[in-house]
């Protein structure tokens, strides 16, 4: 399926390889069953980027990954979500717009090239938030159950997951180079998988990505199992905006919601 | 090899009596949405007949995800050491696995059986039956026939059932299967001399094994693993959903003067892989990580095995968050 916004895409970043302005595009190509994403250094192999509706996997986990960026200026094709994580990059110092040229496609289906965080936030207010359907169907479901219904679904549900870490390989956010699992002195952690063992690690997962979550949903479709792993990251993210007043559009005027110091906070410890 | 015919209401009964005898039994059942997962079943009804794969393979009946190798005890400079117990160790029938799954016992065993034999391994698998359904279809995904497999291969099963008309052929293929069969002869016909191959999936072959294995030798330093593993995140989801793939780690469950030894699944996929105590670690970034990966299957475990380590499931593609396609990636190779 190519259409004539993938070439647009594909001429763009072609001149801008050519010209050596970037030296790296990473974008998404026709996958064995669904687009995955691709990197390109050779303005010949442009060709090859697509970039549509279907194109919702999360690229962002790739721009803090060191041993593949070095010190190439990237181009990264961004979907709404992916957009979420880079302000929230951005805001954590992880990448550094001067050496990103971040793209997207607007609902009227033109390419657009961001010059400033401001036009980034801008945008994401603007775009409606793509609906995930049965995301909403779960999340109604387990608002209306009881406090030990809900014990239950995720107990039952995290009994499951065999830590083989997609969810967290998969996430922008989880960018640490040693993550508190693999910390074995002390061992914060149980690293092995048991019905214990793995709700102490979503829970602090979910905990980690406090206020800082982009909503991108990756964390639970990377999940071989189909655990819906990103529902709790989503919920903890739904109650900083209700509890903080930090909504994930403010992202850079927000800060972080757990590292944040403002002197109107109701804790008076601080002070 | 002898072969039989069972209708669908005694494979109803034979399951039912195997489970009244007390043997646990693993098979498909569906699990929401496409995925279909090994369970523990009481019956029949539950089991899944129409799906391709199941999201994770059989090894965890010899080789479970956390498995308690002996606990301790200390006491006034005394300690008091409890091994496994086989005895506790219940006889389980795998039912309705894929050929591409029996035949991955073959590679595991050899792995657990290098050096010394892995006790624990060996009473887990003594215990097991393991009763396939050939394939009747296949999707983009699996490649059993490039690696010398097939639809319809039996290496590794106790027994094989391949769908036909009104029931299902029986090829008995070891002493376990004969011993499955014979304590409940009356759910077997005579074989009806149907043709297994009219009923299975057809399965073009994707690439050359032979050729792939001698490039493979000569390819350690090739560039092709930076370009093929860019997009890989170094998770362990193809490791964990592999038949094969047989790396653990061993962990301390401690608690004061008691505890427990566990061993784990790994994956050459982590960061932590190979890390040695001095920081140094031989496979530093993903591209040698996945070097690791093919290698090892495709290369060191047939030159020192003389098995590979793939038979072809094809699961590790289909569980890779970013579509890393082990078949496409070696027949680029
Ligand atoms: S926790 Fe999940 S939903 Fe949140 S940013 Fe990470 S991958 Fe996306
Ligand atoms: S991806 Fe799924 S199975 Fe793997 S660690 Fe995360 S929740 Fe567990
Ligand atoms: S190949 Fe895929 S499943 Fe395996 S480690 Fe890489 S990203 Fe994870
Ligand atoms: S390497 Fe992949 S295709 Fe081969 S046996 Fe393992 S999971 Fe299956």
């Amino acid at each position: 399926m190519k259409n004539t916004f993938s070439s647009e895409l594909s001429q763009k970043v072609a001149s801008m390889l050519e010209s050596g302005e970037v030296q790296l595009v990473i974008g998404y190509e026709e996958g064995t069953k669904r687009p995955r994403p691709c990197f390109i250094s050779d303005a010949a192999d442009a060709g090859k980027l697509i970039f549509d509706e279907r194109c919702t996997g999360n690229l962002t986990v790739y721009l803090t990954k060191k041993e593949l960026i070095g010190d190439s200026k990237v181009v990264v094709t961004a979907s709404y979500f992916a957009l979420r994580s880079i302000l929230r990059l951005l805001t954590e110092n992880q990448v550094n717009l001067e050496k990103l040229v971040v793209l997207t496609v607007s609902a009227e289906g033109h390419l657009i090239q961001f010059e400033t965080t401001d036009d980034i936030a801008a945008f994401i207010k603007s775009a409606p938030v793509p609906a995930r359907e049965d995301d909403q169907v779960l999340m109604q479901k387990l608002e209306a159950m009881s406090r030990e219904e809900r014990w239950e679904f995720w107990s039952e549900e995290l009994s499951k997951c065999f830590k083989c870490y997609a969810c967290r390989a998969a996430c922008p956010m989880c960018y640490c180079t040693k993550c508190v699992v693999e910390e074995n002195r002390p061992q914060w952690i149980q690293p092995w998988a048991s019905t214990l063992a793995n709700i102490e690690w979503h829970i602090n997962r979910a905990m980690h990505m406090t206020g800082r979550c982009s909503d991108c949903g990756a964390c639970g479709s990377a999940c071989p199992l189909g655990l819906p792993v990103h529902l709790l990251s989503k919920k903890i993210t739904e109650e900083v905006e209700t509890s903080f007043g930090m909504n994930l559009n403010d992202t850079l005027q927000g800060g972080n919601a757990l590292s944040t110091f403002k002197p109107e906070d109701k804790e008076t410890f601080i002070k | 090899m002898e072969k039989r015919f069972i209708s669908q209401p005694s494979l109803v009964r034979w399951l039912d009596k195997l489970n009244s005898e007390g043997k646990h039994i693993y098979a498909p059942v569906k699990k929401g949405g496409e995925r279909v997962d090994f369970g523990r079943i009481s019956s029949v009804d539950q089991v899944s007949f129409d799906h391709v794969q199941t999201t994770q393979s059989a090894k965890s009946v010899a080789f479970p995800r956390t498995e308690v190798l002996f606990s301790y005890q200390k006491e006034k400079g005394k300690v008091q050491l409890d091994n496994f117990d086989p005895e506790k160790m219940p006889s389980t029938v795998v039912f309705g696995l894929h050929p591409c799954d029996a035949a991955a016992f073959n590679p595991l065993t050899a792995i657990f059986s290098w050096n010394s034999r892995d006790e624990l391994y060996d009473a887990r698998l003594e215990r097991t039956f393991i009763v396939t359904f050939s394939c009747t279809k296949a999707d983009e995904s699996c490649f059993c026939t490039s690696v010398n497999g097939g639809p319809g291969n039996t290496t590794g099963s106790d027994i094989q059932l391949t769908p036909v008309k009104e029931g299902f052929l029986v090829e008995i293929l070891t002493e376990k299967g004969i011993a499955l069969v014979k304590a409940n002869e009356d759910c077997f016909e005579a074989d009806r001399g149907e043709v297994k191959e009219d009923y299975l999936a057809k399965l073009p072959l994707k690439f050359d094994v032979k050729a792939v294995q001698e490039r493979l030798n000569t390819a350690f330093d090739s560039p092709i693993w930076k370009k093929q593993s860019q997009r890989c995140l170094g998770c362990g989801a193809c490791a964990f959903v592999c038949p094969t793939c047989a790396c653990f780690d061993i962990q301390e469950d401690a608690h004061g003067a008691k505890g427990k030894r566990l061993r784990c699944w790994d994956s050459c996929g982590f960061a932590l892989f190979t890390l040695h105590t001095s920081g140094h670690n031989p496979r530093e970034v993903q591209a040698q990580r996945w070097r690791q990966r093919l290698l090892h299957k495709f290369s060191y475990m047939p030159e020192r095995l003389s098995v590979r380590g793939c038979t072809g499931c094809g699961r590790c593609s289909r569980a890779c968050p970013v579509d890393m396609n082990i078949s496409e990636h070696l027949g680029s190779i």
